[in-house]
């Protein structure tokens, strides 16, 4: 199994391959449909044209006009252009801005240098599943609230936001304070979009953003929605593409390949969600059942139909990472020795996780190419590893007992 | 076997294969330091013998190590370059010898490598303490820093040690 052509993948939170199906008909946007979306001749006007049903693909699935979706290059910039682009544009209403304390890190980098401009911002709490309360929400929101962000769904532990009433909590909020302008509500739906269905108007959302290689379609690709009226300005200031917010040559190659993975997702979304599901389940009761001080991070039920999230006593995360990469399993962890950064991961931390327990959490997250046998294989090694592990440790099994 | 994420070929073969791993029965010196919290503990049992010249060598050497593929590599290794080696040589131990046998780390990890040699100062020093013998001034230094970076960090996260101060004790 440590072959490398035998390896199985679970990172699929982390990102995707392209479908081969988005892959063959990207391929003529490479070589033959190269042109400039702002060129006058018909290079530039057969791009433009793929351009425009894209992004009509891209609205479509989520409820939103065409006039309201702009593409990116990543889920990192839309949350950017979200926050910065509405706080800057929003200033002389307010300047208070509210997000979960388990955004991903590009929301939480983002809310802290706009602090640093002078901004304020409010972190709300989670309970141990992740989950953030409307009613916080509701209570949180003043005068000078400008902006709520809460994302859809958690990329770490997977747990699902309440968005559809924390939308409807911000709308009415916005109506009792009798504001000039609605709270703007901004969900990072980066881990949702083509997993669980999603609905803008019905779910009361002014702002979202989507990312192309997390559902099949290739990197360099993103979208936010900006629902008509929102204020919001640019950070890209040139040539005016994508309505004036957000200037740069349009990269062509991968939107088409996004809006594709998109038509894919619209067909095949329900069933291969029950199916993922069948498969998480199956993977959380095993991992529970076959090792001694295993817990699961996240709520079990709420929670994204691929995504699986736990913390193991006595083991470090990295060191259960390494072994399964040694045993062919792609996997991640939100522990300290993951990246560069030394602290455990501030989803974990934000649940109640005490910093020992963080550090030994295990992400495995399944797609499209999963299946039962490779979930058996993860069950038959982890177990293992995680012994192997216990037996280098000093903790061996005494915590939490 | 090639290397895997930044780690050499060799942190990986020591992760994989850990040498000296376990626990002895009645040491004659124990060193344990880092701090769950942080995410490294490394514990290092020695026993201690004499060499045909009569000189005290570290005869036995056990780790038991919670933390990262670093902090495992290099527990491995030092008990690897201590094993047999007369106590004074032990303690002239440095990290860099531990780094340069696992072929680098990346800058991140130091700190296992730092770790590492603290447990076998601390091993050693525990056992001169056992013995009532007198303390080299080095050790001593390195001693008296090792129980201050301790405190520090049980001050920073006070309520989230005392688990692990339970643990200890048992």
């Amino acid at each position: 199994m440590t072959q490398k052509n035998k390896r199985i993948y679970l990172d699929y939170a982390a990102t995707t391959p392209i479908d081969p199906r988005v892959f063959k008909k990207t391929l003529v946007f490479l070589r033959e449909k190269f042109g400039n979306t702002m060129s006058l001749h018909s290079f530039g006007q057969e791009a433009k044209e793929a351009l425009e049903e894209s992004r009509k693909i891209v609205a479509d699935f989520m409820g939103a006009k065409v006039n309201e979706v702009i593409f990116t290059s990543s889920a990192t910039e839309s949350n950017n252009l979200a926050l910065k682009g509405v706080a800057f544009a929003n200033k002389e209403r307010g300047n208070h801005l509210i997000i979960s304390p388990i955004e991903h890190s590009c929301v939480m980098e983002s809310a802290k240098w706009l602090e640093s401009q002078g901004f304020k911002i409010t972190k709300l709490k989670v309970d141990k599943y992740g989950l953030v309360s409307p009613q916080e929400v509701e209570k949180a929101i003043n005068r000078k609230t400008i902006l709520v962000s809460v994302m859809h769904a958690n990329n770490e532990i997977g747990t699902i936001e309440p968005i559809e009433e924390i939308g409807k909590i911000i709308k009415r909020k916005s109506e009792v304070l009798n504001l000039k302008s609605k709270v703007y509500f901004h969900t990072d739906a980066a881990q949702t979009f083509g997993k669980i269905p999603i609905d803008v108007n019905k779910m009361n959302i002014d702002l979202m953003t989507v990312s192309s290689h997390k559902m099949y379609g290739p990197k360099g690709a993103a979208a936010l929605f900006i629902r008509e009226g929102v204020k919001i300005t640019p950070l890209l200031h040139g040539g005016g593409q994508e309505m004036g917010l957000r200037s740069s040559t349009v990269n062509i190659f991968p939107i088409i390949g996004f809006a594709e993975a998109v038509k894919i997702c619209q067909k095949e979304m329900k069933n291969e969600a029950e199916r993922l599901k069948k498969l998480r389940d199956k993977l959380i009761k095993g991992i529970l059942e076959k090792i001694p001080g295993a817990h699961l991070n996240g709520h079990p039920k709420k929670r994204l139909p691929n995504n699986t999230n736990f913390w193991f006593e006595s083991v470090e995360g990295e060191s259960i990472v390494i072994q399964l990469d040694l045993l062919g399993v792609a996997s991640s962890t939100g522990s300290a020795c993951s990246s560069t950064k030394l602290e455990p991961s501030h989803v974990l931390l934000a649940l109640g996780l005490k910093p020992q327990e963080a550090h030994g959490s295990l992400r495995l997250s399944l797609g499209r190419w999963t299946t039962e046998k490779e979930i058996d294989y993860v069950l038959k090694v982890l177990p293992r590893i995680i012994k192997k592990l216990r037996k280098i440790s000093p903790f061996k099994r005494i915590w939490k007992e | 076997m090639e290397g895997i994420g930044f780690y050499t070929k060799k942190v990986i073969e020591h992760f994989k294969n850990p040498h000296n791993m376990g626990r002895i029965k009645n040491p004659d010196g124990v060193g344990k330091v880092g701090n769950a919290v942080c995410g490294d503990v490394m514990w290092l049992y020695i026993k201690v013998g004499k060499n045909k010249k009569g000189r005290e060598i570290i005869k036995d050497v056990k780790f038991e190590t919670y933390g990262c593929v670093a902090a495992i590599a290099t527990s491995s290794v030092i008990t690897d370059l201590v094993k047999g080696k007369p106590i004074e040589e032990a303690l002239k131990f440095n990290r860099q010898e531990n780094v340069k046998e696992l072929g680098g780390l990346p800058p991140v990890k130091i700190h296992c490598s730092v770790l590492a040699a603290d447990a076998l100062y601390e091993a050693i020093y525990d056992y001169l303490k056992k013995q009532k013998r007198e303390i080299p001034e080095n050790l001593e230094k390195a001693h008296q820093r090792i129980e201050k970076e301790k405190k520090e960090i049980e001050e920073r996260h006070k309520e989230w040690t005392e688990l692990e101060e339970e643990i200890r004790k048992k």
